[in-house]
């Protein structure tokens, strides 16, 4: 199991593209750009009105995923094919889900959208007809997931890794710098969290660095890798984009993505938090 | 498209979009602008800024027109775009308000 059974090349999905059994599927929390644009036969996922429960702040139940990938007619044995804009981070989200819902083989689009623009790939406005299945969803994997409480109990015990900017870490910024900066919660990080940005594990063009380069980062971080890891962002969807790298890629055992984030835990009353670019201590 | 200061999402909003409602100049530090190639603006532009060491902060994908805006904060930040008519960037030495700056690319 090495780093192409997970992860794709954009030649190689574009070589793919009719394969039997083999599934594409855009996933984007903006989907205008699918609307303008996507690889041929890609199918839609939203990352906000498909994947969110819309009342309250959770995932879609297992029937509710089932239900959504049977009417977007995948079925359990295809190769699921995931891309997306912002680097991928919506898809590696998505990928992430599809793990915790069971789904077999899950690949992802390396560099997703971008690269595929960049390169000047085929994109097509014409919608995909795929028929409907009967999609049966695992219950979730919450060995891949981690709970706000776990987060508490992990500050000096296990690695936490906050993804987000180091602005953001730091407390200088609430968001990343493409929404406005007035927010509810409160800024800094989870004490003892170590700040490995997402973006050091890719590179511009939204590809994945290399294994090599991916193992030295997590090392000279301090990383330890006898410890289990839980990764952070703000709303789980950079941090999935790390959790992929070091479950997926790296082959850590035991690392969780904490998809409650920096909205929750900067708003839960009683918990320490950390401002400034120290990790800063467990007591 | 919902609204940008919606904080349950964390993509991008539509960078053409006028300042959502509630944004306040007088706290927010917008560094904006467009991206341009010898034959005019280029739509579809990936266009990311660096905080003062060089980290990533955030990238957008300009709106047909070029366009591109980020919410940052007072100091010295590197606005990096890559297109298919090629890459450039700029260093913007950013205050509270509006920060309009244009990005020159073209192949390397």
């Amino acid at each position: 199991m090495g780093r192409e059974s997970v992860l794709v090349s954009a030649d190689w999905a574009e070589k793919n593209l009719d394969t039997p059994g083999t599934v594409f599927v855009e996933v984007d929390e903006d989907t205008s750009a699918y609307d303008t644009g996507h690889i041929p036969g890609a199918v839609k996922l939203d990352w906000r009105k498909d994947l969110q429960d819309q009342v309250r702040r959770d995932f879609v139940n297992q029937q509710q995923f089932e239900a959504l990938l049977s009417a977007r007619g995948i079925a359990n044995n295809d190769t699921v094919v995931l891309y997306g804009g912002n680097n991928n981070w919506f898809a590696a989200y998505a990928y992430w889900y599809f793990k915790l819902y069971g789904h077999g083989d899950v690949k992802l689009i390396d560099g997703g959208r971008k690269r595929w623009e960049l390169d000047g790939r085929p994109l097509t406005t014409e919608l995909p007809d795929r028929a409907p299945t009967q999609y049966s969803a695992k219950s979730p994997d919450n060995s891949i997931r981690a709970f706000r409480d776990e987060v508490v109990a992990a500050i000096g015990t296990k690695n936490l890794i906050d993804v987000r900017s180091p602005d953001e870490y730091a407390g200088r910024l609430l968001a990343p710098a493409h929404l406005p900066q007035e927010q509810a919660q409160r800024a800094g990080h989870v004490p003892t969290a170590l700040s490995v940005p997402w973006s050091k594990a890719a590179n511009e063009d939204g590809t994945f660095k290399s294994d090599e380069e991916l193992t030295a980062l997590y090392r000279a971080a301090g990383l330890d890798a006898g410890r289990s890891t839980i990764a952070y962002c703000r709303i789980g969807e950079r941090s999935s984009h790390t959790w992929f790298v070091l479950h997926e890629l790296l082959r850590h055992s035991d690392v969780k993505n904490y998809d409650g984030s920096w909205t929750e835990y900067g708003s839960l009353v009683g918990v320490p938090v950390a401002i400034g670019d120290e990790p800063g201590s467990a007591s | 498209m919902t609204s940008a200061v919606d904080i349950a999402g964390c993509g991008a909003p539509d960078q053409s979009d006028a300042l959502p409602a509630g944004i306040d100049l007088a706290k927010e530090t917008v560094i904006g602008g467009t991206v341009r190639a010898d034959d005019g603006p280029v739509g579809g532009a990936y266009v990311r800024l660096l905080d003062a060491s060089g980290e990533f902060t955030a990238e957008v994908v300009t709106s047909p027109a070029g366009q591109f805006r980020f919410f940052a904060a007072p100091g010295h930040w590197t606005v990096r775009a890559l297109s298919r008519a090629g890459s450039g960037e700029l260093i913007v030495a950013a205050d509270r308000g509006l920060n309009d700056v244009t990005i020159d690319v073209a192949a390397a």
